[in-house]
């Protein structure tokens, strides 16, 4: 019902707007076209009826040669919702008689990436979002909680190269356990870079100040057998305490 | 310096050492494409029916929509059945019921069709139409994506598209639900 009712009230945005903005899967540097994939039909919709086409896509979008487009529309559907190929994967050369098409490639930090050898392999994701819906983190946090365009493990890999600071959060709010670079259908090396950006924080000075005097005490404790027996009891006296009250 | 020149340049600084493009794997055809065809195309909502020739697409069609609204068809031996996409507004089309359309060829492994913008005059026509149906050749039947490809090679088009069944979104009320914003049908016929 709900969706029935958002068909009907989008068709005649669709029909009445003359500018549409797509996004880009894939450009194929061969011949110049660009492939765009849903499963609605609305980047169509969009494209086919507007007077005007604007498509952005990433730099790091761009694919060797066209024969190359059926190995990744078969790796992205799979990996995004298990299905065997998107509804709509459409192949955009030229713009239709009297319409006008734009292409924006955007930078926004891709090309800083590209020279950080440790983590340029994050590159290569094709939004599939397969590391999402594996990651025990965002299944139980969401989307928002990431407080970035792109949430979940690759998010959190991504958005510290934009801001290191604004982001430090994220690399430190995984278990690890590699979920995400086991389904990757593109094989980012996802946990071992979320692991890595917390060496590159802390030591950029973004861990904060208790982190760092925390692992300074851990360090003191652990080390020293005597002070892990105290501490210890200390703990255990501490937890007694509480529950009698 | 233009944002495209530092861009590049950025682009070209950082470049990695280039490696070797890897092997293209082509694999091997299959048997039965059209029961694969069939049982994908199911398995994702649509319908596939084979057919003898037109003639029985076209009764096929005339039972199930005429007199249900306005019919788009691209064949031309089914002109009977509506009108060619004449118009040259894509807005036009707004209203259509059924379009019928031709495609180059099928993929059994997912049960694409491929239709590029000389067989739709329209590009709009199977996303704006209400249900769509598609005739395509047994014989153009293709195993995988990679055979896909093999036939498209390096032929001209302005626009082109793979469709694999009806329209589909979870994203509304998460749960799957068919007919976002293309077509709430899809009806395949081999012949």
């Amino acid at each position: 019902m709900l969706t029935a009712a958002a068909r009907i009230h989008l068709r005649e945005k669709f029909l009445t707007r003359r500018a549409a903005i797509t996004g880009v899967n894939f450009a194929i540097a061969e011949t110049g076209e660009f492939v765009v994939c849903t499963n609605e039909g609305n980047a169509d919709m969009g494209a086919h009826l507007a007077d005007v086409h604007i498509a952005c896509m990433g730099i790091e979008k761009l694919i060797p040669q066209r024969k190359h487009t059926g190995i990744y529309l078969r790796l992205l559907a799979r990996s995004a919702t298990g299905q065997p190929v998107t509804t709509y994967s459409s192949h955009f050369r030229r713009p239709r008689e009297g319409q006008q098409l734009h292409i924006v490639l955007v930078d926004n930090g891709r090309s800083t990436q590209l020279g950080r050898e440790e983590f340029r392999n994050s590159l290569k994701c094709i939004r599939c979002g397969a590391c999402m819906n594996t990651c025990p983190v965002y299944r139980r946090s969401g989307g928002h909680s990431y407080h970035t365009a792109i949430a979940g493990p690759i998010g959190a890999i991504l958005a510290p190269n934009l801001d290191m600071k604004q982001y430090a959060d994220l690399p430190f709010a995984s278990t690890l356990c590699g979920s995400c670079s086991n389904v990757c259908p593109v094989k980012i090396d996802i946990h071992d870079q979320l692991y890595k950006w917390r060496q590159v924080l802390m030591k950029d000075g973004q861990g904060g100040a208790m982190k760092g005097l925390s692992m300074k005490a851990m360090n003191f404790t652990l080390s020293s057998p005597g002070v892990y027996r105290t501490a210890g009891k200390a703990g255990r006296w501490f937890y007694g305490t509480c529950r009698l009250w | 310096m233009s944002s495209r020149e530092r861009i590049l340049s950025a682009v070209k600084k950082n470049q990695p050492e280039l490696t070797e493009l890897v092997a293209y794997i082509q694999p091997e055809s299959q048997e039965d494409l059209l029961g694969r065809f069939t049982s994908v195309l199911e398995g994702i909502g649509g319908t596939a029916i084979v057919a003898q020739d037109l003639a029985g697409v076209k009764s096929y069609l005339k039972e199930m929509w005429q007199g249900k609204g306005r019919i788009v068809s691209m064949i031309p031996e089914l002109q009977e059945l509506g009108e060619l996409a004449g118009e040259a507004d894509p807005h036009n089309f707004e209203n259509v019921e059924l379009a019928i359309i031709p495609a180059h060829f099928a993929v059994a492994e997912n049960s694409a069709v491929w239709v590029t913008e000389e067989l739709l005059q329209q590009r709009v026509l199977p996303f704006i139409t209400q249900n769509l149906a598609v005739v395509v050749s047994k014989a153009r039947l293709v195993a995988t994506m990679h055979h896909a490809y093999d036939i498209i090679g390096s032929g001209d088009y302005g626009f082109g598209t793979f469709i694999a069944g009806p329209s589909k979104t979870a994203d509304i009320e998460q749960s799957l639900v068919l007919g976002a914003h293309g077509s709430k049908s899809m009806t395949v016929f081999l012949i």
